[in-house]
């Protein structure tokens, strides 16, 4: 029988794995000395929150600018709002494209509501890319912008763990 | 960077699934048919490059807490000061100037609603610009990092 981590080494396991995992052999143990516990609850734990979907995902975050993948654009669209789930669905499936968001109108400031990234090489090819899936899926005729980067002035994991002082966890 | 075969499989194979065991480097270096030593210069020199940020989890922002994708129409003249104003939030971890007349655009997270407000009030506050405030209403697609494609 392995113990649950109590409340503080919860959060402190969490304020730890938004900075990534320790790079040994076994990481896990790394995390245990630091938040008082034994690999085995940490490991436990993860597994707990990796059932409970708290993670979205286990593995390399990259930076893809320093890989080459310098077009970064933000397709947003404006949708009528009894088609948002086909049309959402569908880009959300759409080879290239590597999120795909519903987020609410703000009017008269902004219109649109489904918001979608594309990654790559060069502008000229992902303007290509996007006007070609426009087309397939018949979504040309859409209100529609593409905002493309120009400057990256941030870019890190999300820090979620609240201050010590609020009273917060996921257990 | 130039990526070589190994790391370029490494970036494929592991952006999602990777294993939650007390070993998981040398499991991972055992599927691609390196040695754990191989699998961590692999992982060094992507952070050398500036190409790997961290390894582990991805939080699922809905279930972590809050978060909340915002924008600015900043004039041009104070793109570089605001932009290093809003740098300076731990709860920033994403903050890009963009083509539109809403040129900047950050992505706050926190442990609530409530915390991301009083930020979003205090930046409008200091600036004097109102920020667009556009939390994720519903995901359309599975985040699984994104394919290299056309790699060897």
């Amino acid at each position: 029988m392995i113990a649950p981590l109590n409340h503080e080494q919860l959060l402190d396991l969490r304020q730890c794995l938004e900075r990534g995992l320790p790079r040994v052999s076994r990481p896990y143990e790394d995390l245990a000395e630091q938040i008082g516990a034994h690999h085995l609850q940490v490991l436990k734990q993860m597994q707990q929150w990796q059932e409970q979907g708290l993670f979205r995902r286990v593995g390399l975050v990259l930076n893809h600018r320093a890989l080459g993948y310098v077009a970064n654009a933000m397709l947003v669209l404006d949708v009528p709002d009894a088609l948002i789930d086909e049309v959402g669905q569908r880009l959300g499936r759409a080879p290239g494209i590597t999120l795909c968001y519903q987020r609410p109108r703000r009017l008269p400031h902004w219109r649109y509501n489904l918001f979608c990234m594309v990654h790559g090489r060069e502008r000229a090819a992902v303007q290509a890319q996007i006007q070609a899936l426009l087309d397939q899926h018949l979504l040309a005729d859409l209100p529609h912008h593409l905002l493309f980067s120009t400057r990256m002035f941030k870019q890190c994991g999300g820090r979620f763990a609240p201050p010590p002082s609020q009273v917060w966890a996921h257990g | 960077m130039e990526l070589d075969e190994l790391t370029a499989r490494l970036i494929d194979r592991y952006q999602h699934g990777m294993p939650l065991c007390a070993e998981p480097y040398l499991e991972m270096a055992n599927t691609l048919g390196c040695s754990e030593k191989e699998l961590m210069a692999c992982l060094q020199r992507l952070e050398l490059a500036g190409a790997l940020s961290r390894v582990g989890p991805v939080f699922d922002h809905s279930r972590a807490g809050a978060s909340t994708l915002a924008a600015l129409a900043v004039p041009a003249e104070r793109l570089e000061q605001v932009a290093a104003r809003i740098s300076r939030y731990p709860e920033v971890n994403h903050n890009y100037a963009r083509e539109h007349h809403y040129n900047l655009w950050f992505v706050l997270t926190g442990p609530n609603r409530r915390h991301l407000e009083q930020i979003l009030e205090e930046l409008e506050k200091d600036t004097g610009l109102v920020p667009l405030d556009l939390p994720m209403l519903t995901s359309y697609r599975i985040d699984l990092g994104f394919a290299l494609g056309g790699h060897p």
